[in-house]
Protein backbone atom coordinates (compact mmCIF):
# COMPACT_ATOMS: atom_id res chain seq x y z
CA UNK A 1 0.00 0.00 0.00
CA UNK A 2 1.04 3.43 -0.46
CA UNK A 3 1.25 6.65 1.42
CA UNK A 4 -1.72 9.07 0.06
CA UNK A 5 -1.94 11.50 2.06
CA UNK A 6 -0.73 15.18 1.89
CA UNK A 7 -0.26 16.07 5.85
CA UNK A 8 0.51 14.54 8.91
CA UNK A 9 -2.47 15.78 11.45
CA UNK A 10 -2.81 13.07 13.79
CA UNK A 11 -2.58 9.62 14.15
CA UNK A 12 -6.64 8.97 14.63
CA UNK A 13 -7.63 9.44 11.11
CA UNK A 14 -4.37 7.06 10.08
CA UNK A 15 -5.28 3.49 9.01
CA UNK A 16 -2.98 0.63 10.93
CA UNK A 17 -1.33 0.32 7.18
CA UNK A 18 -0.34 4.11 6.82
CA UNK A 19 1.04 3.87 9.95
CA UNK A 20 3.20 0.86 9.07
CA UNK A 21 4.08 2.57 5.75
CA UNK A 22 5.58 5.22 7.78
CA UNK A 23 7.72 2.87 10.09
CA UNK A 24 8.80 0.80 7.13
CA UNK A 25 9.95 4.05 5.11
CA UNK A 26 11.91 4.85 8.63
CA UNK A 27 13.39 2.10 8.80
CA UNK A 28 15.34 2.90 5.33
CA UNK A 29 15.75 6.36 6.84
CA UNK A 30 17.26 5.23 9.41
CA UNK A 31 20.32 3.48 7.42
CA UNK A 32 20.51 6.45 5.91
CA UNK A 33 21.69 7.60 8.99
CA UNK A 34 24.18 5.27 10.08
CA UNK A 35 25.85 5.48 6.93
CA UNK A 36 28.99 8.24 6.69
CA UNK A 37 27.23 10.76 3.98
CA UNK A 38 23.79 10.91 5.60
CA UNK A 39 22.34 12.97 3.31
CA UNK A 40 19.78 12.17 0.57
CA UNK A 41 18.64 14.48 -1.92
CA UNK A 42 14.75 13.61 -1.77
CA UNK A 43 13.98 16.95 -0.56
CA UNK A 44 15.85 18.66 -2.84
CA UNK A 45 15.00 22.17 -3.80
CA UNK A 46 11.98 22.16 -1.25
CA UNK A 47 11.26 24.10 1.49
CA UNK A 48 10.83 23.34 4.81
CA UNK A 49 9.33 26.11 7.61
CA UNK A 50 9.19 24.93 11.35
CA UNK A 51 6.71 26.94 12.24
CA UNK A 52 6.64 26.74 16.42
CA UNK A 53 4.41 28.82 17.76
CA UNK A 54 4.91 27.00 21.67
CA UNK A 55 8.16 27.04 22.48
CA UNK A 56 10.32 23.16 21.61
CA UNK A 57 14.25 22.53 21.24
CA UNK A 58 14.20 18.90 20.83
CA UNK A 59 11.58 18.31 18.04
CA UNK A 60 12.69 21.26 15.94
CA UNK A 61 15.90 20.46 16.04
CA UNK A 62 14.55 16.67 15.22
CA UNK A 63 12.21 18.03 12.40
CA UNK A 64 15.24 20.54 11.46
CA UNK A 65 17.61 17.66 11.15
CA UNK A 66 15.38 15.64 9.53
CA UNK A 67 14.83 18.45 6.61
CA UNK A 68 18.41 18.83 6.18
CA UNK A 69 19.15 15.41 5.70
CA UNK A 70 17.04 15.33 2.95
CA UNK A 71 18.33 17.69 1.09
CA UNK A 72 15.54 20.81 2.23
CA UNK A 73 16.03 24.03 2.91
CA UNK A 74 14.89 24.64 6.43
CA UNK A 75 13.72 28.18 8.27
CA UNK A 76 12.82 28.52 11.73
CA UNK A 77 10.19 30.01 12.95
CA UNK A 78 9.42 31.34 16.78
CA UNK A 79 6.48 32.97 17.62
CA UNK A 80 8.76 35.24 20.39
CA UNK A 81 10.84 36.60 17.67
CA UNK A 82 7.83 36.83 15.29
CA UNK A 83 5.04 39.41 13.82
CA UNK A 84 2.31 36.70 16.17
CA UNK A 85 4.05 39.54 18.69
CA UNK A 86 3.23 42.28 16.80
CA UNK A 87 -0.65 40.87 16.13
CA UNK A 88 -0.77 38.91 13.40
CA UNK A 89 -3.05 35.89 13.03
CA UNK A 90 -1.91 32.24 12.95
CA UNK A 91 -3.43 32.26 9.32
CA UNK A 92 -1.83 35.40 7.82
CA UNK A 93 1.77 34.22 9.42
CA UNK A 94 0.70 30.97 7.36
CA UNK A 95 -0.37 32.87 4.40
CA UNK A 96 2.68 34.85 4.65
CA UNK A 97 5.42 31.67 4.57
CA UNK A 98 3.09 30.12 1.96
CA UNK A 99 3.92 33.69 -0.33
CA UNK A 100 7.70 32.45 0.06
CA UNK A 101 6.81 28.93 -1.55
CA UNK A 102 6.87 27.12 1.41
CA UNK A 103 6.59 23.61 0.73
CA UNK A 104 5.92 22.28 4.28
CA UNK A 105 5.01 23.58 7.11
CA UNK A 106 5.78 21.67 10.82
CA UNK A 107 3.88 23.56 13.38
CA UNK A 108 3.64 23.16 16.92
CA UNK A 109 1.05 25.24 18.61
CA UNK A 110 -0.40 25.29 22.26
CA UNK A 111 -4.16 25.66 20.44
CA UNK A 112 -5.85 21.92 19.51
CA UNK A 113 -6.62 21.70 15.88
CA UNK A 114 -3.85 24.36 14.93
CA UNK A 115 -2.51 22.41 12.07
CA UNK A 116 -5.96 21.20 10.73
CA UNK A 117 -6.91 24.70 10.77
CA UNK A 118 -3.74 25.47 8.34
CA UNK A 119 -4.50 22.36 6.12
CA UNK A 120 -7.77 23.86 5.01
CA UNK A 121 -6.51 26.77 3.54
CA UNK A 122 -2.64 26.61 2.43
CA UNK A 123 -1.29 24.47 -0.53
CA UNK A 124 1.78 23.87 1.43
CA UNK A 125 1.54 20.06 3.45
CA UNK A 126 0.89 20.41 7.41
CA UNK A 127 2.98 18.39 9.95
CA UNK A 128 2.03 18.78 13.15
CA UNK A 129 4.60 18.73 15.58
CA UNK A 130 2.14 18.82 18.84
CA UNK A 131 -1.36 20.61 19.26
CA UNK A 132 -2.32 21.76 22.45
CA UNK A 133 -3.04 18.71 24.74
CA UNK A 134 -4.15 16.63 21.21
CA UNK A 135 -1.89 14.66 19.13
CA UNK A 136 2.08 14.36 18.85
CA UNK A 137 1.72 12.02 15.78
CA UNK A 138 5.63 11.86 15.08
CA UNK A 139 6.24 11.62 18.78
CA UNK A 140 4.01 8.19 18.47
CA UNK A 141 5.21 7.12 15.01
CA UNK A 142 8.76 7.37 17.07
CA UNK A 143 7.81 4.85 20.01
CA UNK A 144 6.11 2.32 18.10
CA UNK A 145 8.79 2.36 15.70
CA UNK A 146 10.99 2.00 18.54
CA UNK A 147 8.92 -0.92 19.90
CA UNK A 148 8.80 -2.60 16.89
CA UNK A 149 12.75 -2.28 16.05
CA UNK A 150 13.19 -3.79 19.50
CA UNK A 151 10.34 -6.23 20.20
CA UNK A 152 9.68 -7.31 16.32
CA UNK A 153 5.97 -6.55 16.81
CA UNK A 154 3.61 -3.93 18.51
CA UNK A 155 0.86 -7.28 18.82
CA UNK A 156 -0.13 -8.70 21.84
CA UNK A 157 2.33 -6.42 23.73
CA UNK A 158 1.16 -4.85 26.96
CA UNK A 159 2.28 -1.10 26.97
CA UNK A 160 1.49 0.98 30.52
CA UNK A 161 1.95 4.77 30.11
CA UNK A 162 2.50 6.19 33.09
CA UNK A 163 2.16 9.25 34.27
CA UNK A 164 0.46 13.17 33.44
CA UNK A 165 -2.12 11.91 31.02
CA UNK A 166 -4.88 13.91 31.04
CA UNK A 167 -2.54 17.38 29.78
CA UNK A 168 -0.23 14.94 27.01
CA UNK A 169 -0.92 15.12 23.48
CA UNK A 170 1.89 12.07 23.29
CA UNK A 171 0.00 9.98 25.49
CA UNK A 172 -3.20 10.68 22.95
CA UNK A 173 -1.31 9.84 20.18
CA UNK A 174 0.70 6.91 21.76
CA UNK A 175 -3.04 5.58 22.75
CA UNK A 176 -4.07 5.86 18.80
CA UNK A 177 -1.03 4.27 17.45
CA UNK A 178 -0.58 1.11 19.86
CA UNK A 179 -4.20 0.66 19.98
CA UNK A 180 -4.23 0.45 16.12
CA UNK A 181 -1.39 -1.86 15.89
CA UNK A 182 -2.95 -4.39 18.52
CA UNK A 183 -1.55 -3.27 21.58
CA UNK A 184 -3.11 -3.75 24.96
CA UNK A 185 -2.54 -0.18 26.61
CA UNK A 186 -2.62 0.61 30.56
CA UNK A 187 -3.00 4.14 31.78
CA UNK A 188 -1.66 5.22 35.30
CA UNK A 189 -1.05 8.27 37.41
CA UNK A 190 -2.95 10.02 39.52
CA UNK A 191 -6.43 9.89 39.40
CA UNK A 192 -6.57 14.05 38.96
CA UNK A 193 -4.20 13.39 35.31
CA UNK A 194 -5.53 10.08 34.54
CA UNK A 195 -9.90 10.73 34.55
CA UNK A 196 -11.51 7.38 33.65
CA UNK A 197 -12.86 8.85 30.32
CA UNK A 198 -9.38 7.56 28.69
CA UNK A 199 -11.20 3.86 28.73
CA UNK A 200 -13.36 5.18 25.49
CA UNK A 201 -10.23 4.81 23.82
CA UNK A 202 -9.70 1.37 24.69
CA UNK A 203 -7.46 1.80 27.68
CA UNK A 204 -7.47 0.18 30.79
CA UNK A 205 -7.40 2.77 33.69
CA UNK A 206 -5.89 1.96 37.12
CA UNK A 207 -4.31 3.73 39.82
CA UNK A 208 -1.78 1.05 41.28
CA UNK A 209 1.62 1.38 39.86
CA UNK A 210 2.51 -1.97 41.21
CA UNK A 211 -0.21 -3.58 38.75
CA UNK A 212 -0.19 -1.35 35.89
CA UNK A 213 3.60 -2.20 34.96
CA UNK A 214 3.65 -6.37 36.60
CA UNK A 215 3.04 -7.36 33.04
CA UNK A 216 4.07 -4.93 31.14
CA UNK A 217 6.16 -4.83 28.28
CA UNK A 218 6.98 -1.32 27.58
CA UNK A 219 6.71 1.16 30.68
CA UNK A 220 6.25 5.06 28.46
CA UNK A 221 6.88 7.30 31.42
CA UNK A 222 5.57 10.72 31.01
CA UNK A 223 6.66 14.13 32.20
CA UNK A 224 4.60 16.18 34.20
CA UNK A 225 3.08 19.17 32.51
CA UNK A 226 3.62 22.06 35.04
CA UNK A 227 3.05 24.21 31.76
CA UNK A 228 0.28 22.75 30.88
CA UNK A 229 -1.62 23.12 34.52
CA UNK A 230 -4.30 25.29 35.53
CA UNK A 231 -3.84 23.92 39.13
CA UNK A 232 -2.00 21.80 40.72
CA UNK A 233 -3.27 18.26 40.27
CA UNK A 234 -1.72 16.41 43.59
CA UNK A 235 0.13 17.12 46.51
CA UNK A 236 3.86 17.76 45.59
CA UNK A 237 6.34 16.65 42.82
CA UNK A 238 7.98 14.23 45.80
CA UNK A 239 5.19 12.43 46.63
CA UNK A 240 4.56 11.87 42.95
CA UNK A 241 8.25 10.46 42.93
CA UNK A 242 7.26 8.04 45.43
CA UNK A 243 3.57 7.52 44.40
CA UNK A 244 4.34 6.80 40.87
CA UNK A 245 8.11 7.43 40.38
CA UNK A 246 9.74 4.59 38.07
CA UNK A 247 12.71 3.47 41.46
CA UNK A 248 14.89 0.14 41.36
CA UNK A 249 12.72 -1.18 43.61
CA UNK A 250 9.39 -1.06 41.46
CA UNK A 251 11.94 -2.22 38.66
CA UNK A 252 12.10 -5.07 40.12
CA UNK A 253 8.74 -6.31 39.79
CA UNK A 254 8.75 -5.80 35.90
CA UNK A 255 9.56 -8.04 33.17
CA UNK A 256 13.23 -8.74 33.02
CA UNK A 257 13.25 -7.40 29.74
CA UNK A 258 10.80 -4.38 29.88
CA UNK A 259 11.38 -1.53 27.34
CA UNK A 260 11.59 1.85 29.09
CA UNK A 261 10.66 4.80 27.50
CA UNK A 262 10.66 8.55 27.86
CA UNK A 263 9.90 11.01 25.10
CA UNK A 264 11.48 13.36 27.32
CA UNK A 265 12.75 16.12 28.37
CA UNK A 266 13.35 13.67 31.50
CA UNK A 267 12.93 14.97 35.27
CA UNK A 268 15.45 12.86 37.08
CA UNK A 269 14.80 11.61 40.06
CA UNK A 270 10.88 12.45 39.47
CA UNK A 271 8.92 10.00 37.17
CA UNK A 272 12.24 8.04 36.55
CA UNK A 273 15.20 7.19 39.19
CA UNK A 274 18.21 8.75 37.27
CA UNK A 275 20.09 5.39 37.68
CA UNK A 276 16.92 3.62 35.57
CA UNK A 277 17.35 6.49 32.74
CA UNK A 278 20.96 4.77 32.34
CA UNK A 279 20.30 1.72 32.06
CA UNK A 280 20.39 -1.14 29.77
CA UNK A 281 16.43 -1.40 29.85
CA UNK A 282 16.05 2.26 28.85
CA UNK A 283 15.81 2.85 25.00
CA UNK A 284 15.60 6.66 25.83
CA UNK A 285 18.48 7.79 23.25
CA UNK A 286 17.28 5.30 20.74
CA UNK A 287 14.08 7.13 20.65
CA UNK A 288 16.16 10.71 19.64
CA UNK A 289 18.18 8.57 16.79
CA UNK A 290 14.72 7.01 15.62
CA UNK A 291 12.53 10.42 15.99
CA UNK A 292 14.71 11.57 13.34
CA UNK A 293 14.43 8.41 10.65
CA UNK A 294 11.16 9.06 11.98
CA UNK A 295 10.91 12.29 10.65
CA UNK A 296 12.66 12.02 7.68
CA UNK A 297 10.08 9.41 6.87
CA UNK A 298 7.16 11.64 6.81
CA UNK A 299 8.97 14.46 5.14
CA UNK A 300 9.43 12.60 2.73
CA UNK A 301 5.78 10.97 2.61
CA UNK A 302 4.18 13.91 2.62
CA UNK A 303 5.99 15.41 -0.24
CA UNK A 304 4.94 12.75 -2.28
CA UNK A 305 1.00 12.42 -0.62
CA UNK A 306 0.49 15.70 -3.39
CA UNK A 307 0.39 13.90 -6.53
CA UNK A 308 -2.26 11.41 -7.58
CA UNK A 309 -0.15 9.10 -9.46
CA UNK A 310 1.62 6.25 -8.38
CA UNK A 311 5.19 5.80 -8.99
CA UNK A 312 5.93 3.06 -12.02
CA UNK A 313 8.74 -0.06 -10.61
CA UNK B 1 -6.40 -7.57 -26.48
CA UNK B 2 -4.27 -10.32 -27.01
CA UNK B 3 -2.41 -11.73 -23.77
CA UNK B 4 0.96 -11.63 -23.10
CA UNK B 5 3.93 -12.79 -25.07
CA UNK B 6 6.57 -15.04 -23.58
CA UNK B 7 9.90 -13.43 -23.57
CA UNK B 8 11.87 -15.78 -21.50
CA UNK B 9 11.25 -18.57 -19.47
CA UNK B 10 13.01 -20.61 -16.53
CA UNK B 11 15.55 -22.31 -18.65
CA UNK B 12 16.06 -19.10 -20.51
CA UNK B 13 16.73 -16.62 -18.02
CA UNK B 14 19.07 -19.31 -16.40
CA UNK B 15 20.71 -19.10 -19.83
CA UNK B 16 21.17 -15.80 -20.33
CA UNK B 17 21.90 -15.55 -16.48
CA UNK B 18 24.85 -17.65 -16.68
CA UNK B 19 26.17 -16.00 -20.22
CA UNK B 20 25.75 -12.48 -18.00
CA UNK B 21 28.25 -14.41 -15.05
CA UNK B 22 31.02 -15.88 -18.12
CA UNK B 23 30.86 -11.78 -19.50
CA UNK B 24 31.53 -9.86 -15.96
CA UNK B 25 34.57 -12.80 -15.41
CA UNK B 26 35.64 -12.09 -19.17
CA UNK B 27 35.42 -8.66 -18.62
CA UNK B 28 37.30 -8.42 -15.08
CA UNK B 29 40.33 -10.50 -14.32
CA UNK B 30 41.06 -8.59 -11.14
CA UNK B 31 37.89 -11.37 -9.53
CA UNK B 32 39.15 -10.29 -5.90
CA UNK B 33 37.84 -6.89 -6.37
CA UNK B 34 34.37 -7.23 -7.85
CA UNK B 35 30.84 -6.91 -5.84
CA UNK B 36 27.55 -7.54 -7.36
CA UNK B 37 24.37 -4.58 -6.03
CA UNK B 38 21.57 -5.48 -7.31
CA UNK B 39 18.69 -2.57 -7.62
CA UNK B 40 15.57 -2.97 -5.42
CA UNK B 41 13.79 -5.34 -6.06
CA UNK B 42 14.20 -7.48 -8.53
CA UNK B 43 18.00 -6.71 -9.56
CA UNK B 44 18.55 -8.02 -5.73
CA UNK B 45 17.24 -11.47 -6.18
CA UNK B 46 19.30 -11.32 -10.15
CA UNK B 47 22.69 -9.89 -8.60
CA UNK B 48 22.45 -13.09 -5.65
CA UNK B 49 22.18 -15.67 -8.45
CA UNK B 50 24.63 -13.85 -10.14
CA UNK B 51 26.97 -13.38 -7.34
CA UNK B 52 26.84 -17.72 -6.84
CA UNK B 53 27.08 -18.16 -10.53
CA UNK B 54 30.41 -15.81 -10.41
CA UNK B 55 31.38 -17.97 -7.33
CA UNK B 56 30.93 -20.87 -9.49
CA UNK B 57 33.32 -19.39 -12.08
CA UNK B 58 36.06 -17.98 -9.77
CA UNK B 59 35.99 -20.65 -7.02
CA UNK B 60 35.41 -17.55 -4.27
CA UNK B 61 32.22 -15.70 -2.57
CA UNK B 62 31.70 -12.75 -4.47
CA UNK B 63 30.18 -9.83 -2.45
CA UNK B 64 26.43 -8.89 -2.88
CA UNK B 65 24.51 -5.91 -2.10
CA UNK B 66 21.34 -4.25 -2.33
CA UNK B 67 20.12 -0.98 -3.16
CA UNK B 68 17.12 1.10 -2.97
CA UNK B 69 17.16 4.38 -5.61
CA UNK B 70 14.14 5.41 -4.61
CA UNK B 71 15.61 8.68 -2.16
CA UNK B 72 17.46 9.25 -5.19
CA UNK B 73 14.47 9.33 -7.76
CA UNK B 74 14.33 12.36 -9.82
CA UNK B 75 10.53 12.27 -10.35
CA UNK B 76 9.68 12.34 -6.09
CA UNK B 77 8.05 15.29 -7.06
CA UNK B 78 4.21 15.22 -7.78
CA UNK B 79 3.86 11.49 -7.45
CA UNK B 80 3.03 9.24 -4.44
CA UNK B 81 6.19 8.34 -2.73
CA UNK B 82 7.33 5.23 -3.82
CA UNK B 83 7.92 2.12 -0.86
CA UNK B 84 11.69 2.02 0.14
CA UNK B 85 12.90 -1.37 0.44
CA UNK B 86 16.25 -1.71 2.53
CA UNK B 87 19.72 -0.59 0.67
CA UNK B 88 22.38 -3.32 2.03
CA UNK B 89 25.85 -2.53 1.05
CA UNK B 90 28.05 -4.80 3.46
CA UNK B 91 31.28 -3.47 2.30
CA UNK B 92 33.41 -0.82 1.50
CA UNK B 93 32.88 -0.11 -2.70
CA UNK B 94 35.76 2.28 -2.55
CA UNK B 95 38.44 0.80 -5.31
CA UNK B 96 35.61 -1.97 -5.85
CA UNK B 97 34.59 -2.67 -9.30
CA UNK B 98 30.64 -2.64 -8.77
CA UNK B 99 28.73 -4.15 -11.50
CA UNK B 100 24.83 -2.60 -10.95
CA UNK B 101 22.46 -5.28 -11.23
CA UNK B 102 18.93 -4.32 -12.43
CA UNK B 103 16.19 -6.57 -14.11
CA UNK B 104 14.73 -3.94 -17.10
CA UNK B 105 16.53 -1.08 -18.30
CA UNK B 106 14.09 1.65 -19.78
CA UNK B 107 14.53 5.20 -19.75
CA UNK B 108 17.23 4.60 -17.52
CA UNK B 109 16.46 6.80 -15.21
CA UNK B 110 16.67 4.29 -11.96
CA UNK B 111 19.98 3.90 -13.18
CA UNK B 112 21.17 7.46 -12.91
CA UNK B 113 19.63 7.05 -9.36
CA UNK B 114 21.43 4.21 -8.70
CA UNK B 115 24.57 5.76 -9.83
CA UNK B 116 23.86 8.68 -7.32
CA UNK B 117 22.84 6.39 -4.59
CA UNK B 118 25.74 4.55 -4.91
CA UNK B 119 28.29 7.56 -5.21
CA UNK B 120 27.37 7.87 -1.24
CA UNK B 121 28.71 4.69 -0.18
CA UNK B 122 32.14 5.93 -1.67
CA UNK B 123 34.09 5.64 -4.73
CA UNK B 124 34.13 2.62 -6.89
CA UNK B 125 37.09 1.72 -9.23
CA UNK B 126 34.80 1.23 -11.90
CA UNK B 127 30.80 0.52 -12.16
CA UNK B 128 29.29 -1.44 -14.84
CA UNK B 129 25.50 -2.31 -15.39
CA UNK B 130 24.13 -5.78 -15.90
CA UNK B 131 20.46 -6.33 -17.09
CA UNK B 132 18.21 -9.21 -17.60
CA UNK B 133 16.27 -7.42 -20.26
CA UNK B 134 17.04 -4.05 -22.05
CA UNK B 135 13.54 -2.89 -23.30
CA UNK B 136 15.34 0.60 -25.06
CA UNK B 137 13.90 3.79 -25.24
CA UNK B 138 16.51 5.89 -23.07
CA UNK B 139 15.81 9.31 -21.95
CA UNK B 140 19.95 9.49 -20.61
CA UNK B 141 22.78 8.59 -22.50
CA UNK B 142 22.77 5.30 -20.51
CA UNK B 143 24.39 1.85 -21.66
CA UNK B 144 24.95 -1.28 -20.73
CA UNK B 145 27.78 -3.70 -20.55
CA UNK B 146 26.09 -6.82 -19.84
CA UNK B 147 22.37 -7.66 -21.52
CA UNK B 148 20.67 -10.97 -20.93
CA UNK B 149 18.04 -9.97 -23.63
CA UNK B 150 17.35 -7.30 -26.05
CA UNK B 151 13.76 -6.90 -26.51
CA UNK B 152 12.62 -4.51 -28.54
CA UNK B 153 9.04 -2.96 -26.92
CA UNK B 154 6.71 0.20 -27.65
CA UNK B 155 5.88 2.94 -25.39
CA UNK B 156 2.38 1.01 -24.30
CA UNK B 157 4.00 -2.19 -23.77
CA UNK B 158 5.39 -2.96 -20.16
CA UNK B 159 7.33 -5.55 -19.45
CA UNK B 160 7.09 -8.08 -16.98
CA UNK B 161 9.86 -10.20 -14.77
CA UNK B 162 8.56 -12.77 -12.28
CA UNK B 163 11.11 -14.36 -9.88
CA UNK B 164 10.69 -17.22 -8.24
CA UNK B 165 12.05 -15.52 -4.85
CA UNK B 166 9.46 -13.56 -5.16
CA UNK B 167 6.96 -14.35 -7.62
CA UNK B 168 7.82 -18.71 -7.17
CA UNK B 169 8.26 -19.03 -11.11
CA UNK B 170 10.72 -17.71 -13.52
CA UNK B 171 9.49 -15.90 -16.48
CA UNK B 172 9.33 -12.96 -18.97
CA UNK B 173 6.82 -11.57 -20.60
CA UNK B 174 5.71 -8.59 -22.15
CA UNK B 175 1.96 -7.16 -21.98
CA UNK B 176 0.10 -4.77 -23.88
CA UNK B 177 -1.54 -2.08 -21.90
Amino acid sequence: MNWNRKHLLDIESLTPEEIIVVLDTAKAFKAVGERAIKKVPALRGKTVVNLFIEPSTRTRISFELAALRLTADVINFTAEASSLKKGETLKDTARNLEALNADIIIIRHSATGAPHFLSRFLNASVINAGDGAHEHPTQALLDTFTIREKKGSVAGLNVTILGDILYSRVARSNIWALTKLGARVTLCGPSTLVPRVFEQMGCRVTYNVEEAIAGADIINLLRIQHERQRKTMFPSIGEYATLFGLSKARLTKTKPDVLIMHPGPINRGVEIDSEIADCGRSVILEQVTNGLAVRMAVLFLVNGGKGPQEIAE
Amino acid sequence: MPGPILIADATAMHRALTRIAHEIAERNEDSAEVALVGVQRGGVYLAQRLSSLLAGIWGHPVPVGSLDVGMHRDDLDNQVAPKIHPTVIPFDITGKTVVLVDDVLYSGRTTRAALDALNDFGRARRIQLAVLIDRGHRELPIKADFVGKNVPTSLNEKIDVRLKEADGEDVVCLEKQ
